[in-house]
């Protein structure tokens, strides 16, 4: 039941705060701040008991909720969901620290917002009925809406509607592949569920299999996203209040990886083998493209928006090598993105509070009167550009390690990623902090509320620099399971499929 | 006593970290004592950790201290561990006695900078890095290392951060080697895939076995490995970064040129031996890249009249005669040249800070002179310098590593006359733009006046720096001078010593005397074009061919701009050109059709009732159609 509990607690929460808008915005914040801290503390609770338990999976929860189309409330949480969903809470926590001032009207209904989205991410990380994972991808979807639309910042109308269709039409398309999946192994088992342990090695034919990879992809490929799926973001993450950029690439990005791992690639293992190669393309050119892109950029939120899509390559060139340290390497880069871009986002919406702008034109020389933002800001760019020392360097690392044994000359390429990430990162710290201050900027330094949020998302970015292990063990059996899983089903359809043909002359 | 050995890098850190996160509150006088603090006890230990190195070797002569497992993931398990033998004692000792003093002398030379507390706190992170690197025991920890000194190279060009050239020299300086850095990563891989482990005492031990000499991978991960090198070492092709990096402070020069940064890929190469050995071809490629960049460097120094771009071109050059020395197998020569490369050119550097400073900000060699009666101490310790990078005979530590060199280029079995005949030319050129040099900045008529003059901090590190130019070279010499080899005798504990080919007693003295000689004739050409025969000089510049080579020499023949044309111009044009995304016109052309459809659609909505009529009728007439069309196909 405590699974229930941790994925609930925000939406809860936002609730609360929304009802409590009515006495001003204070109480708005601090509740949020109080059910993300529950939830956050309920989490580690339910992390160090799975782990001294050893167990596979940490918690289960079991419900029937319409049984007669053979939907039940499933959650589950194993290593993989575990950090995700640590993620969530921690980011969840930061973003709400980081509209402390920023946000002034209907403070409620965005905490309500921010909160639900939050209970809609978490949902995702953990629901094992494929039924329920659609119903908690919908619910992260609407509250994102309405943060960008209510929220944003110019053109946060043509945002919100883009970023809407966009993954309004990957999801139909997963709920396409979904219903599927439902009828075909009904109709060969009789047993109609959505359970997700149920439908792993449900027996394709490779046509059917190749369109409902492709339906899941569809939604995931958009969500990741992954080049030419990605012009949603550049959009939506400008457009977005400080918190929903956060939210946006921190974990909205991740759920899209997730997706692959957990649904995409156990389901239909055999198309997913053979969409591999082009899945690979694919990322390394998104990590090349992003990176140019970025550079490109006057807007400073755009800059780091792009940078997304070139780190999120890496998490699908890890993926798809499909082998132990490439996944790994994808899921340590999966946490250090979130929490670095989210840490970049954060330091944006500080920016744009105090100079009005978000064009790298008119900034500059800014380290003299903010010398601590300079050096987070510089921190966090060197951890972009995956500075060794730093998770994220971790995460690309063992993903080329990885990703070697799969394509040499693709691994060459994504690393010529590590080039081009330096000179965007070099060239958004030239253009904020260094050189001349044209615009005589004079502008506060970073307050305690922001230092502290930032200094924890600083030491996290380090913890998995120089000491990766909890995070790799914690990753480990469930990573391996799933590889697992998908070999089993490979072989279990490669053996009759073999045998036939000995029957057959 | 070896236990210690974690507290050497983790000292400067400890001193970084202090100073990042407290130092903009303190009083400047604590923010020196713990900057100099930081690497100055790092210092003791490491020459107390040496010396018991050297004096109890341990088993295998090699102490490895494994801190923690830094990742595990599929077979994968590099550790955060250091490993002291005898290269790396002698980069530890020298790297860090460079340090301190060059800290020490910062105290004074950066009092009253904006950012004091920065710069120490970067000074001790560059150091901690060095140190990191040159202890690690797996690759993957020197990587660490090696990204650190890029970075913090990065942050010290760009410390004056308002001048926006100093930034685009910082930022030039951070991507050159990175595309370097990137070559090293896959070279990592490489080895990876091929040993199943990054670290460097099993590689070196299994590679003879693995692979066989000149096999395809060994030359691939040489190579990738020698990418990396070039690029922290400033040689060709990833050279260009260096001359501008003297954008920042000097002492910060002093440091990257001397004892950190640009020792790396020397390190790295002499580090990683067993594969090179492997690869004779790349080894080779490194003789022939150290022994042209040494010439090319040479003649651009000559063309130089800002006295920091003189001493960076010189140091590309002396790094060049260190690839030299790696390249023909002579690896104790190489660091014995780093060795006292390091001394004397941190001395330079503090010197050519001080007469800097002593006119006002004036770095152009045309506008100094006759500084020797205004700055005596200046003058003497410089000369101490110039004279060792110039290998004025006998008396010099640059004599003893710089001919030890030429020799070896001579008579290893991978050495060549042509090899050692560069050398030579290259030490007639030290000779001629290093004492060009300090006969314009100290002779000749005076030129602007001294307005600030060094105080004790400086002094005395003018001082030590000079001790150590002059005598450090005492430790291995030629045996027709003395029979002292304690340097290499040291190194031979980890480096694989050079089967010199037998040279005959005359061709031995006849090697000895031209490096002897050549230097000579350089510093006199020097004294005879620039203080007896100006005149002459000028003209050459004057001429057409003179000033054309004049100005391609000055622009470090034309890199720059071949790499403006062919990459950073076409890069940065293709980005902006693209800087709206070309395939979101895509999806922003399916909405525009979108919208042009209801747009269309809206107008059929005209209030007409005959229109309706007939689109009801049309409306009736398919779907029954429809009806007719599935009843005949069930």
């Amino acid at each position: 039941m405590i699974l229930a509990w941790i994925t609930f607690i925000p939406f809860a929460g936002g609730l609360a705060a929304w009802a409590a808008a009515r006495r001003g915005a204070r109480p708005a914040r601090w509740i949020s701040v109080a059910a993300l801290a529950a939830d956050l503390a309920l989490l580690l609770w339910l992390g160090a008991a799975g782990r001294e338990s050893g167990a596979e999976t940490y918690a289960v929860v079991r419900l029937p909720w319409i049984p007669s189309l053979g939907v039940g409330f499933e959650l589950a949480m194993d290593g993989l969901s575990f950090l995700l969903v640590l993620l969530t809470v921690f980011l969840g926590l930061a973003a709400v620290l980081a509209s402390w001032t920023g946000i002034e009207r209907e403070t409620g209904f965005f905490h309500f917002n921010l909160l639900a989205a939050l209970t809609g991410i978490i949902g995702v990380f953990v629901a094992a009925d494929l039924f329920l994972f659609y119903f908690f991808w919908e619910l992260m979807l609407v509250p994102m809406y309405f943060l960008i639309a209510l929220w944003g910042h110019e053109r946060r109308r043509y945002a919100a509607v883009k970023f809407f269709l966009f993954t309004q039409l990957g999801g139909l398309a997963m709920l396409a592949a979904i219903l599927a999946l439902f009828f075909l192994h009904g109709r060969m088992t009789g047993d109609y569920t959505f359970q997700l342990r149920q439908l792993v090695g449900t027996p394709l034919s490779p046509g059917e299999a190749r369109l409902i990879l492709a339906g899941f992809l569809a939604a995931f490929l958009v969500k990741l996203p992954a080049v030419p799926f990605h012009t949603w973001l550049p959009d939506a993450h400008t457009e977005a209040p400080t918190a929903g950029s956060v939210i946006l690439a921190g974990l909205l990005l991740k759920t899209g990886a997730y997706g692959i791992l957990r649904f995409a690639v156990p389901l239909c293992p055999e198309a997913a083998a053979e969409f591999a190669p082009a899945a690979m393309v694919i990322a390394v050119i998104g990590i090349l493209y992003g990176a140019v892109l970025a550079f490109a950029q006057r807007d400073i939120k755009r800059l780091v928006a792009y940078t997304s899509v070139s780190h999120m390559g890496f998490v699908l060139l890890g993926i798809f090598a499909w082998n132990e340290i490439a996944l790994q390497g994808a899921l340590i880069q999966v946490l250090c993105h979130g929490v670095s871009t989210g840490a970049l986002f954060i330091l944006c919406g500080a920016l744009q509070e105090r100079t009005g702008t978000r064009d790298l034109e008119r900034m500059g020389g800014l380290w003299n009167s903010a010398p601590r933002m300079g050096g987070m800001w510089l921190f966090f760019a060197l951890a972009a550009l995956g500075l060794p020392g730093m998770g994220n360097f971790v995460g690309e690392f063992l993903v080329l390690l990885g990703a070697w044994r799969a394509s040499v000359p693709l691994t060459v390429l994504a690393a010529l990623g590590l080039v081009v990430s330096t000179v965007y990162a070099v060239w958004m710290v030239q253009k904020t902090f260094f050189g001349l201050n044209a615009s005589n900027w004079r502008i506060p330094d970073l307050g305690v509320r922001e230092t502290t949020s930032l200094c924890a998302l600083m030491a996290v970015i380090l913890w998995i620099g120089l000491y990766p292990g909890p995070f790799l063990n914690t990753a480990r059996d469930s990573l391996a399971n799933l590889r697992e899983a998908a070999h089993a089903v490979l072989e279990a359809q490669s053996a009759p499929a073999a045998g036939g043909d000995h029957d057959r002359p | 006593m070896l236990n210690g050995l974690w507290l050497i890098p983790a000292l400067p850190f400890a001193a970084f970290v202090l100073l990042a996160a407290a130092g903009k509150r303190m009083p400047h006088p604590a923010v020196a004592a713990i900057g100099t603090a930081g690497t100055g006890l790092s210092a003791v230990l490491a020459l107390l950790v040496g010396f018991d190195y050297a004096l109890r070797p341990p088993a295998g002569n090699a102490f490895v201290q494994t801190l923690w497992t830094w990742m595990a993931a599929g077979g994968f398990t590099p550790e955060i561990s250091l490993c002291l033998d005898a290269l790396s004692a002698v980069m530890i000792a020298t790297v860090t006695v460079v340090g301190f003093f060059i800290l020490l002398y910062s105290t004074e030379h950066m009092a009253g900078e904006e950012g004091y507390s920065r710069f120490f706190a970067y000074m001790n992170l560059f150091v901690g890095s060095m140190l990191t690197l040159v202890l690690a025991d797996n690759l993957l920890l020197l990587y660490l290392g090696w990204e650190g000194v890029g970075l913090c190279s990065y942050l010290l060009i760009g410390f004056w951060y308002r001048d926006v050239a100093n930034v685009r020299a910082a930022n030039k300086a951070f991507i050159v080697t990175r595309v370097g850095d990137t070559a090293l990563a896959l070279g990592l891989i490489v080895l990876f895939a091929h040993f199943d482990t990054l670290s460097i005492r099993d590689i070196l031990a299994r590679s003879p076995d693995r692979w066989l000499q000149g096999s395809g991978p060994a030359a691939w991960a040489a190579l990738l490995l020698l990418g990396g090198a070039v690029g922290k070492s400033a040689q060709l092709p990833l050279q260009v970064w260096l001359p501008d990096a003297m954008a920042g402070p000097s002492p910060v020069s002093a440091l990257i040129h001397a004892a950190t940064m640009v020792a790396a890929g020397v390190y790295l190469v002499a580090r990683m031996h067993g594969i090179f050995t492997l690869a004779p071809e790349v080894q080779a490629l490194v003789a022939v890249l150290g022994a042209v960049t040494l010439l090319l460097a040479a003649a651009s120094a000559l063309a130089q009249s800002d006295i920091k771009r003189v001493l960076a071109w010189s140091t590309i050059s002396q790094i060049g005669y260190m690839f030299l020395a790696l390249g023909v197998g002579a690896w104790s020569a190489a660091v014995f040249h780093f060795a006292t490369h390091a001394f004397f050119k941190a001395l330079l550097f503090l010197g050519a800070g001080v007469v800097i400073a002593a006119l006002g900000d004036e770095h152009d060699l045309h506008r100094m002179g006759g500084l020797r009666r205004e700055l005596p101490l200046t003058f003497w310790s410089f000369l101490a310098g110039a004279a060792s990078l110039a290998a004025l005979p006998l008396v010099t530590a640059g004599f003893y590593s710089k001919d030890l060199i030429l020799y070896q280029a001579f008579a290893s079995p991978q050495g060549s006359p042509w090899l050692w005949a560069a050398g030579l030319a290259g030490a007639f050129l030290t000779g001629l733009y290093t004492f060009r040099m300090v006969f314009l900045v100290f002779f000749g008529k005076a030129g602007l006046p001294v307005i600030r003059k060094p105080g004790v901090a400086v002094s005395i590190s003018l001082v030590v720096f000079s001790f150590f130019a002059l005598t450090v070279g005492f430790l291995q010499m030629p045996a027709l001078i003395a029979p002292v080899t304690v340097f290499s005798d040291f190194l031979s504990r980890t480096l694989p010593v050079l089967p010199v080919v037998a040279v005959s007693p005359a061709t031995e003295i006849l090697l000895l005397l031209d490096a002897l000689i050549a230097p000579l004739i350089g510093a006199s050409a020097a004294w005879w074009l620039t203080l007896r025969r100006p005149g002459f000089t000028a003209r050459i510049e004057r001429s057409r061919a003179g000033s054309a080579l004049h100005r391609f020499w000055l622009a470090g023949w034309g890199f720059d701009a071949l790499y403006e044309t062919l990459v950073v111009r076409p890069f940065v044009r293709m980005a902006r050109l693209n800087r709206d995304d070309v395939l979101d016109l895509f999806y922003g052309g399916l909405a525009w059709c979108a919208s042009r459809l209801s747009y269309r659609l809206c107008r059929t909505q005209s209030g007409s009732v005959r229109r309706y009529a007939l689109g009801v009728l049309a409306g009736a007439v398919i779907a029954l159609g429809l009806v007719a069309w599935f009843k005949e196909f069930p």
